[in-house]
């Protein structure tokens, strides 16, 4: 049983936003009693049918990592960090309704963990402007989540929805809305259920079926300390 | 007439004042969050307006700026403003933050946020029996005795922050202390993280699979709950359940240790970045300078000792002291009014911008370390407090540094406080925090590095 392939997604997002609520709500399908903080990364494993319903289906091990920090960390916490964004093959970036600060911390996170290998020392250059290109040809596919949906005014949604349409727009990708104390919102045959499943169905394929091989392009190992490349521990 | 265009100049430069504690809030402070409740951010750049228009004061005192009525007039005002923002408004504010983060208490959030303010108010006034700061002719509404209570919780929070500072400053500046750390020691650290964390991904995938069996079969896992519960699941109990159970307890160790990794190789990072800033010339700069403070807090330590085993408080200030010694004895002839006003300007000016930078400095890094979204209004209010409570009693002490001519006002103003006891009290618990600090520094200096070299 514990053969089965894996797929590694990144969980991403501000802190406070409802992380750790959203990866146990996804993996274990029961609400968290009680958040607390989350200190470095903790994972969680959900089985995924893929191409569920065809002739073709298969199940795979989806691993959840919710890295959690700030973006405005020391930047001795951000290459600590970094450690965890090897070899990703699909990112959720999660934000919080009631907050337009986390939403815009979000294209923050995601050049955090995509350009990261591109700054031997660890430490970001850039100035924290996202670039369209970046994410055009970016090959990790991302989805975006607003999580405290119920906490919305019914008056305010449809501005605070179409805030977020455009923000899934700028990192060509999907967006779900849903309030991670209610199962409901995941519930098996609905809108957000399907998108959902699309995405890890989307991973998957990018992962196990790309024709290019098994390594993702322009996506190389590490290079550190002058020249010595930190092994991959994971079997691929 | 030139009162009306003093109160204007005063008036301009607290609105200045008011800016720029809004720009820091927002800039600085809550440059993550979202501010959702403007009240908070209004009452902490009141606040800071206010503080910093009592600093202002005492420097129109020493370069006889404005009218002197004037001045005695705008220091009341203002003092009885300070007054009630932290007397009255910042400590109910915050009892009201307080109370509609919890749940329960939403509705009636008003009735218990005064309760919490009232509960406030009597151990504020308890807190001035113990200590020998009023004589007994002033009424008991008076400003003295509000002044005189805050003035002890400031200059406590003062003592206790110069001396770690006094402390920490050196240690953080020297390079001698700098443990040696190297690229394999992170690598080493970083490869058993990921290792813990590969353990941890593995006994999920089991739980994962075990559960969707039982979920598949029909069985559901429910943890035993209630006494009936608990009966039930001693005679039958899914096999499946079990395991869950045991392999949560393996996982929940494992995950204790991934923190603590975490945590050790971010220490490691920083320590890294300190070896490498040290070789820079600003690093070396710096480790110069840690060896001057460490002198400077070692002669502290040691004035402060001396002041209260002889029970001496000095009665001239820095500034006369130095102009009677040049002047006695090594015979230079100047003219002592002058020079001594524009000194004492210039010391106490540094005194003033000093203190001020350092403790905006040290509650941007508290607050960064403490906040969350949730408790960061109440966060603020409190470091706002610790503001006002910091300037209010930093003007009380300041005092001691002004030549006679320039401390009447502040005497004439605050009342017949007992100065020297605040010095006494100040050299105390200094010499209480600077001490504990070094034992607390040390044993920290001590433990880590076995923590690290063990492989």
């Amino acid at each position: 049983m514990a053969s089965l392939d894996r797929v590694k997604v990144l969980v991403l997002g501000d802190s406070g936003v409802g992380k750790s609520s959203l990866v146990h709500l996804l993996c274990q399908n029961q609400v968290l009693g009680n958040p607390s903080w989350t200190v470095g990364c903790s994972v969680d494993v959900r089985v995924h049918d893929y191409k569920e319903g065809t002739p073709e289906e298969k199940t795979y091990y989806i691993e959840l990592w919710d890295v959690g920090g700030s973006v405005g960390s020391a930047s001795s916490v951000k290459s600590t960090r970094a450690v965890f964004y090897n070899s990703v093959n699909g990112i959720i970036l999660v934000h919080d309704l009631t907050n337009k600060k986390s939403s815009q911390n979000l294209y923050r996170w995601s050049l955090e963990a995509l350009n990261r290998d591109l700054v031997p020392t660890g430490v970001l250059v850039t100035n924290g402007d996202y670039d369209r290109e970046q994410f055009a040809d970016n090959q990790i596919p991302l989805l975006v989540i607003g999580t405290k949906l119920d906490q919305i005014h019914e008056a305010k949604r449809h501005e605070v929805l179409t805030r977020t349409a455009f923000l899934a727009e700028d990192f060509n990708a999907e967006e779900i809305n849903l309030d991670c104390t209610n199962p409901r919102y995941l519930a098996a045959g609905s809108s957000n259920a399907v998108k959902l499943s699309r995405f890890f169905d989307k991973v998957i394929e990018k992962r196990y079926f790309l024709r290019e091989g098994n390594q993702i392009p322009g996506f190389p190992d590490r290079k550190r300390f002058g020249g010595g490349t930190l092994k991959s521990l994971h079997y691929d | 007439m030139s009162f009306l265009i003093d109160s204007s100049i005063m008036i301009t430069s607290q609105i200045l004042f008011f800016g720029f504690g809004w720009l820091f809030f927002m800039r600085q402070l809550f440059k993550d969050y979202e501010v959702r409740q403007y009240v908070v951010q209004v009452i902490f750049s009141v606040t800071f307006a206010f503080s910093c228009t009592m600093f202002e004061l005492i420097i129109f005192e020493i370069l006889k700026v404005l009218n002197s009525s004037s001045r005695y007039f705008h220091w009341k005002m203002n003092l009885c403003v300070i007054l009630l923002i932290l007397v009255f408004m910042v400590p109910f504010y915050i009892g009201y933050f307080i109370v509609s983060n919890i749940r329960l208490l939403h509705r009636q959030r008003l009735l218990f946020s005064c309760l919490l303010w009232l509960t406030f108010m009597y151990f504020f006034w308890k807190l001035g029996d113990p200590f020998p700061i009023l004589s007994p002719k002033h009424g008991i509404l008076s400003i003295e005795q509000l002044i005189s209570r805050v003035g002890v919780i400031g200059v406590t929070l003062m003592a206790l922050l110069s001396g770690f500072g006094a402390v920490n400053c050196p240690y953080t500046y020297m390079s001698y202390f700098l443990r040696n750390v190297t690229d394999a020691d992170i690598l080493a650290l970083e490869r058993r993280l990921l290792q813990t964390m590969d353990m941890i991904i593995s006994k999920k995938k089991r739980m994962a699979m075990t559960r969707r069996t039982m979920f598949q079969k029909g069985e559901v896992h429910n943890k035993p709950s209630g006494f009936w519960g608990m009966i039930k699941s001693v005679t039958t109990s899914a096999p499946g359940s079990e395991n869950l159970t045991l392999i949560q307890q393996e996982v929940d160790a494992l995950e204790e240790l991934s923190r603590q990794l975490f945590l050790e190789t971010a220490d490691l990072y920083a320590t890294k970045e300190r070896i490498e800033y040290s070789k820079t010339f600003k690093g070396k700069y710096f480790n110069f300078l840690g060896y001057f403070f460490s002198i400077y807090c070692v002669w502290k330590i040691f004035m402060a000792t001396i002041n209260i085993v002889f029970d001496r408080v000095g009665k001239t200030d820095p500034v006369t002291r130095g102009i009677e010694i040049t002047v006695n004895y090594l015979g230079i002839q100047f003219d002592v009014k002058f020079w001594s006003q524009h000194i004492s300007f210039i010391l106490v000016g540094i005194i003033i911008v000093t203190s001020i930078r350092g403790l905006l400095i040290t509650l941007t890094k508290f607050f960064y370390a403490i906040s969350s979204s949730k408790s960061s209004n109440v966060i603020v209010l409190l470091l706002a407090q610790i503001m006002g409570m910091y300037f209010v009693s930093s003007v009380l002490l300041i005092r001691m540094s002004m030549p006679l001519e320039y401390r009447t006002i502040i005497t004439e103003v605050l009342g017949e406080l007992q100065f020297n006891f605040y010095h006494r009290w100040f050299d105390v618990i200094f010499l209480v925090s600077a001490l504990s600090s070094i034992l607390f520094l040390y044993l920290a200096h001590k433990q880590a590095p076995e923590k690290h070299m063990a492989p």
